[in-house]
Formats: structure tokens, C-alpha cells, sequence
């Protein structure tokens, strides 16, 4: 079970070392092609408990290692063309710390303590922040800054919220403990105004690395600086990680008996993030903020799931894995795109799918899916949200996330279109930014995965995403 | 030795007052960096019989050596190199930070007088020297236009995690604790590092310049 974790981190050692900027692109692939293996061999024999149970495979933990891997690794394929286009750049952090984020995410998704899942999200935080700052200019160093210092802000309120909650914990019959095993089966021994103030400090704090509106502000900026590449890791991954965060500290807020309270934040909060994330789409004109702006809106979905809870809960599952690969697949279209053209304004941008045959049409497609439409996976996992929201008879609730939906798909649907048609621009281009099998072939893969998982369910699957909305009932 | 602990807390948050009242840089490290080192204290004083001695010692160690030492080494280097002398900056004036934080003092008592420590109570002011610590850690982070007083604001904000956590330390494992302090100290090492590129990229840490990127 260590493996995975141990691998990334001695791979990483490697990277740091070499010299060569061309011999340290293989060392991230192999890092991202034996974890995925790691990952597959958890699928096929369950591992057992590991380190007094601080270490464990749950459903929900089984889910999101497995999408991040699958991300991570095509990103990996992809940062071999991507890289080799950037050699000028000295690539020796950019693979370092994706190979430490990658060993510190597996830790998040494995860890039943709580203080361990704080410790390794802040992980995430500091190995991606310089790699905001790949492309050595003023803006990304403000993105940089900005995501740094607001995600630590939120990581320590997290820290006091998890304070807070071995606090109530500490009781007189209470588990001593930070074991999410522990504090359920403790439940109502827990001190039940503790954990209220808890779950208020680590929704913030979590909610923060979630992206969550209105502590969104570090995402347009990251996600607009940041190459392709570390947006649909941290769309796709380290969002999903945050989000896993919360189910289970909503799993043990259940428990105690305060998970009315609970829920209803996350739904307040998922419809704020939707709300906000469509009135800056429309007429957004720089297409990586938009994307970040749709990343809001998604975790706001994934909380409303998980607030409203059963199917709506069971739905947010499926949406996490669906989101995270589309989320995949439209950042590295976009970063191609942003390549191609020297610029991410649409403006600037136009006629994606005449120059790029494969990239531009896959960012229309990207979109489609994105916004829910049908046969991809994301139409599935929202429509199952919503019959959640209905048929538990939250009929307000379900009608403004319709509503919602529809502005943003309007919204992005301007944003996208005006880049993807019309006839590119006459000025000089480099065909060698154009589409190449590396560059294109990843984000190609994932979205033919999002039209798979449309049009067909395995149905372990589907189990799995039931028996990780068990959990957290509702 | 009651009394002594009563000194502790109230010093810390005298230093946070201080802090918010200071506009000279390398005053408010060193003011940072002694309350890093009464912080190292608490654990020692707060021990009861039946602690585990090595543990408090580590923990106490390691406090003084992160908090106390290396990081406010750190920063003393990066103003250094950046040549500031003086001039936080305020973006809210330093009168208006202090009726703030001792807003923040009251509201921190009021708090902790509603929720009584299930464990008892150790001490009456830790709760709220803890949670005024916190928001004064706040306060600093969004009043000021410096880095460097940005990242101080986030050593106080931790140093006010940590009082907390001093609560804990009967059953707070050793590899939590060390994580905690090895991420804090990783935190403000990567901080120094991108306020180093800030300085060189604007020739200045003024967080002021860092404003192109908006909707």
C-alpha cells in the first residue's frame, strides 16, 4: 500500500538530481505509468489497513486515487511533448514537485487521521506553488503569490477546525482520537458545539482548497497563469482531494449528530459557488479564467450533492469522476490552444479548429460535456444530482440549479465557440505549437473515457458510488 | 506557577497588539520571533503528571527552533536582501488595526466563555488568547501591502493554531506534530522563495503591484 506513496517521492529525488533537461520528462512518466499500476493492483486485491489504520482504502478514497491517477498519468504523457516545446525552461522543479504532489495526493486519499490528511493537503499547496510560477513572468508570480497565501490561510484554519474537533473528542468518554473510525463510532460522545465550530472552521479551510465561492479568489488566477498542464491536476486532482476532505469531515459531523447543520452549508454554499461562477462567465474573454470560473461551479455541484445527500450524494460521486476527466481534457486542449495562437484572449483567439484539427474540436466537445449535455458523463451525474434534489423534495433548490446551468452553458458557450470558429487570424504561427500525438493524444484519450462513462457504467462501479454515499447518508 | 502562565499568555498577546502597532519591519520579526519562543514555553508549564516527558520536550524543542529561530531567521534574511528598513505599509491605518484587534480580544473571551473545554479546562486563557492570536494573524494578513508583513501575519495566525494545539498534546501523535511544524516551516521557506522573484521582478516586495490580474 506504500507504494504508491513512497515511489513518486524517490522518483522526485531522482529528478532533482539530474542534470539533463531532457532526461527528467521520462522519470515523471515512469513515476505517473507505476503509480496508475499501483493504483489498478489496489482494484484488483484489496489492500489491508495500514500503520494502526492511519492508512486505509475506503470508497470514497478508491475513487479519487483512481481519477487522479488516470489524470495524472495522461498529463504525464502530455508534459512529454509539452516539455520538450519548453526546453528553454530549466523543467528541474516543474518535475520535482509534480512528483512530490503526486506522492502527497495519494496520501490525502488514503488517510482515515485527520491530522495526516492536514498535513499532506498542505503538501499539495506548497509543491504546486512554484510550479504556478513555471513561466517566470509578473503574472504568474501574482498567481503564484496569491494561491500560496490564500491556500495556507485556509490550510490553517483548517489546522485549528481539526484542533477543534480532537477537542471534542477529548471529553470524558470520548476516543482521544483523530481516527475517522474512531470519532463516527464515538458519535453522540462527541462534544456537540465543538464540532459544529469544527466543521465551520475546516468547510472554510478545505472549502478554500476546494475553490469554493466566496473563497474562490485564488482560482481564476492560478488556473489562468498556470500551464495546462498543473490546471487539469488541480481542477481535476487536487480539487477532488479538497472535496474528499469534506466528505469526511461530514462523515464524522453526521455522526455526532450535528449533520443538519452541516448540509445545509454545503448546499448555501454550493448554490453561491454556481450563482457566482455564472455571473463572471458571461462574456468572459480570457478562456483559462473561464475554465477556472466553470472549476468553481463544479465543486459548487459537488457540494450540493454531498448537502443534499443519497442519490444527490451518490450523483456528486459520479460527477467528481466525470468532472475531473473533462476537467482534464479541457485544460489541455486549452493550453494547446494558448500555444498555438501566443495568447488566451478571445479576442486574439480564433478559428481553434482550423489550426488545430484535433485540440480545437476537442475543447467544443470538452465544453459540451462539461455543461451537461448529453451522451457524455457529466449529463448523467448531474441529472442524477437533480433527481436527488426533486425527488427528496427540494424542489426550490433543484430549479435554481437548472437555471444556473443554463446561463453557464450560455455563458461558455459564447466564450467557446468564438475561439473554436471562424477562420485563425493571418499572422506568422509556429505549425510546430500545432497538434502533435503527445500533446493531442491525452486529452483525446480522456474525453473518449468521458463518452465511455456516458454511455456505459460498469457496474462496480456504480456500487462504488453508492456505497461512498452510504458513508455520509442524508 | 499559576501566575507565570497568566504572564505568558497575556505577553503573547501583547506582541500581537504590538504587531498591529508597528511600523517598523524588523521590529515586528523580532517581536514575531519572541512570541515563537514563549509559545516553545507553554508546553513545559502546561504539563501535568502525567505527560509524556519526551514528548513535551520535542515539542517544546521543536517550537523554539522553528518558530523561535529558523523562520524568523529567514525573514530577517529576506529584508535584508530586499533592503526594506522600515514602512509596513498599512492598508488600514495601525489606530484602527488595534480597536480591530481588541475587538478581536473580546469577541475571542465572549467565544470561549460559550464553549466550555469538554476536557475540563487546563487554563482560562488559553482559549482566548488562542482565537485572538488567530484573528489578529488575520488581520495582519489582509491590512498589510508588504510581503514580508503578509507572511508574518501567517506566523501569527499559526502561532495561535499552535496555543491551541498545546491543548492537545496528551494525545496528539509525535508525527502530527512534527508534520505540522515541518509544513510551517516548508510554508514560510516557499514564501521567501516567491517573495524573492517579487522582489526582483518589481524591484520592490510592495503587494500593491501584484493587482493586474482581476475580472
Amino acid at each position: 500500500m506504500l507504494f504508491p506513496v513512497a515511489l513518486p517521492l524517490i522518483l522526485a529525488a531522482i529528478a532533482f538530481a539530474l542534470p539533463g533537461q531532457r532526461q527528467r520528462p521520462p522519470v515523471l512518466l515512469a513515476g505517473a505509468a507505476l503509480h496508475s499500476l499501483g493504483v489498478l493492483l489496489f482494484w484488483l486485491r484489496p489492500p489491508a489497513p495500514q500503520l494502526d489504520g492511519w492508512l486505509a482504502l475506503d470508497a470514497p478514497g478508491k475513487l479519487v486515487l483512481t481519477v487522479t491517477s488516470l489524470l495524472f498519468l495522461a498529463c504525464a504523457v502530455y508534459s512529454q511533448g509539452y516539455l520538450e516545446r519548453r526546453i528553454d525552461r530549466d523543467n528541474r522543479v516543474f518535475v520535482g514537485g509534480l512528483l512530490v504532489l503526486l506522492s502527497a495526493m495519494t496520501v490525502v486519499a488514503l488517510s482515515q487521521h485527520l491530522g495526516l490528511l492536514w498535513v499532506a493537503i498542505e503538501i499539495t499547496t506548497l509543491s504546486t506553488a512554484p510550479l504556478i510560477y513555471f513561466n517566470h513572468n509578473a503574472l504568474s508570480l501574482e498567481a503564484a503569490w496569491k494561491y500560496l497565501l490564500v491556500c495556507s490561510l485556509g490550510i490553517a484554519l483548517a489546522l485549528l477546525g481539526t484542533f477543534f474537533l480532537a477537542l471534542s473528542s477529548a471529553g470524558p468518554g470520548g476516543p482521544h482520537s483523530l481516527l475517522v473510525s474512531d470519532l463516527v463510532a464515538a458519535g453522540p460522545m462527541l462534544s456537540r458545539p465543538w464540532v459544529r465550530a469544527a466543521f465551520v472552521f475546516l468547510l472554510v479551510g478545505y472549502g478554500t482548497k476546494m475553490g469554493l465561492a466566496p473563497l474562490h479568489s485564488w482560482k481564476p488566477d492560478a488556473y489562468g497563469e498556470a500551464p495546462g498542464i498543473l490546471g487539469a491536476i488541480l481542477s481535476g486532482g487536487v480539487t477532488s482531494l479538497a472535496f474528499l476532505a469534506l466528505v469526511r469531515i461530514l462523515h464524522v459531523s453526521s455522526a455526532a449528530g450535528e449533520g443538519h447543520f452541516a448540509r445545509e452549508s454545503l448546499v448555501a454554499m454550493g448554490l453561491l459557488s454556481m450563482a457566482l461562477a455564472a455571473v463572471f462567465m458571461v462574456g468572459q474573454r480570457d478562456f483559462k479564467r473561464m475554465l477556472a470560473y466553470s472549476s468553481v461551479e463544479h465543486m459548487g455541484i459537488l457540494a450540493l450533492g454531498i448537502g443534499l445527500g443519497g442519490l444527490a450524494a451518490s450523483g456528486a460521486f459520479f460527477h467528481m469522476v466525470a468532472n475531473g476527466l473533462t476537467k482534464g481534457v479541457l485544460f489541455l486542449a486549452a493550453g494547446n490552444i494558448h500555444r498555438a495562437f501566443g495568447s488566451k484572449l478571445t479576442d486574439q483567439v480564433k478559428g481553434a479548429a482550423v489550426r488545430l484539427p484535433i485540440s480545437g474540436p476537442l475543447f467544443l466537445a470538452g465544453f459540451l460535456a462539461i455543461t451537461g449535455s448529453p451522451p457524455f458523463a457529466p449529463f448523467f451525474s448531474e441529472l442524477a444530482i437533480l433527481n436527488g434534489a426533486f425527488l427528496g423534495g427540494h424542489t426550490v433548490i433543484g430549479g435554481l440549479f437548472l437555471a444556473f446551468l443554463a446561463v453557464i452553458f450560455v455563458g461558455m458557450g459564447t466564450t467557446v465557440l468564438g475561439v473554436v470558429q471562424g477562420e485563425p487570424p493571418d499572422a506568422e504561427w509556429n505549425p510546430g505549437n500545432g497538434d502533435s500525438p503527445l500533446t493531442a493524444g491525452p486529452p483525446l484519450a480522456l474525453m473518449a473515457a468521458v463518452l465511455v462513462l456516458g454511455l456505459w457504467v460498469p457496474r462496480g462501479l456504480m456500487a462504488l458510488f453508492d456505497s461512498a454515499a452510504s458513508l455520509i447518508g442524508g | 506557577m499559576a501566575r507565570w502562565t497568566d504572564m505568558v499568555f497575556v505577553l503573547v498577546v501583547v506582541l500581537d497588539f504590538f504587531v498591529l502597532a508597528s511600523s517598523r519591519l524588523q521590529a515586528a520579526i523580532r517581536a514575531v520571533a519572541a512570541q515563537g519562543a514563549l509559545l516553545a514555553l507553554l508546553p513545559l508549564i502546561l504539563a501535568t503528571g502525567e505527560s509524556d516527558v519526551t514528548h513535551v520536550a520535542l515539542l517544546a524543542v521543536g517550537a523554539l527552533l522553528v518558530k523561535g529561530v529558523a523562520i524568523p531567521w529567514m525573514m530577517a534574511w529576506a529584508t535584508r536582501e530586499a533592503a526594506i528598513r522600515r514602512e509596513v505599509e498599512p492598508i488600514v491605518g495601525f489606530v484602527p488595526s488595534l480597536v480591530l484587534g481588541a475587538a478581536g480580544v473580546a469577541l475571542a473571551f465572549a467565544f470561549a466563555s460559550e464553549l466550555p473545554l469538554p476536557t475540563g479546562g487546563k487554563h482560562m486563557l488559553l482559549v482566548p488568547t488562542s482565537l485572538s492570536t488567530v484573528w489578529t494573524g488575520l488581520l495582519l494578513v489582509v491590512s498589510r501591502r508588504k510581503a514580508v508583513a503578509q507572511v508574518l501575519g501567517f506566523l501569527i495566525l499559526e502561532n495561535g493554531v499552535f496555543v491551541f494545539g498545546v491543548l492537545l498534546g496528551d494525545f496528539m501523535p509525535v508525527m502530527v506534530e512534527a508534520g505540522v511544524l515541518l509544513d510551517l516551516f516548508a510554508a514560510v521557506f516557499v514564501m521567501g522563495i516567491v517573495m524573492f522573484h517579487i522582489n526582483r521582478e518589481f524591484s520592490s516586495l510592495d503587494t500593491g503591484k501584484l493587482s493586474a490580474l482581476k475580472d
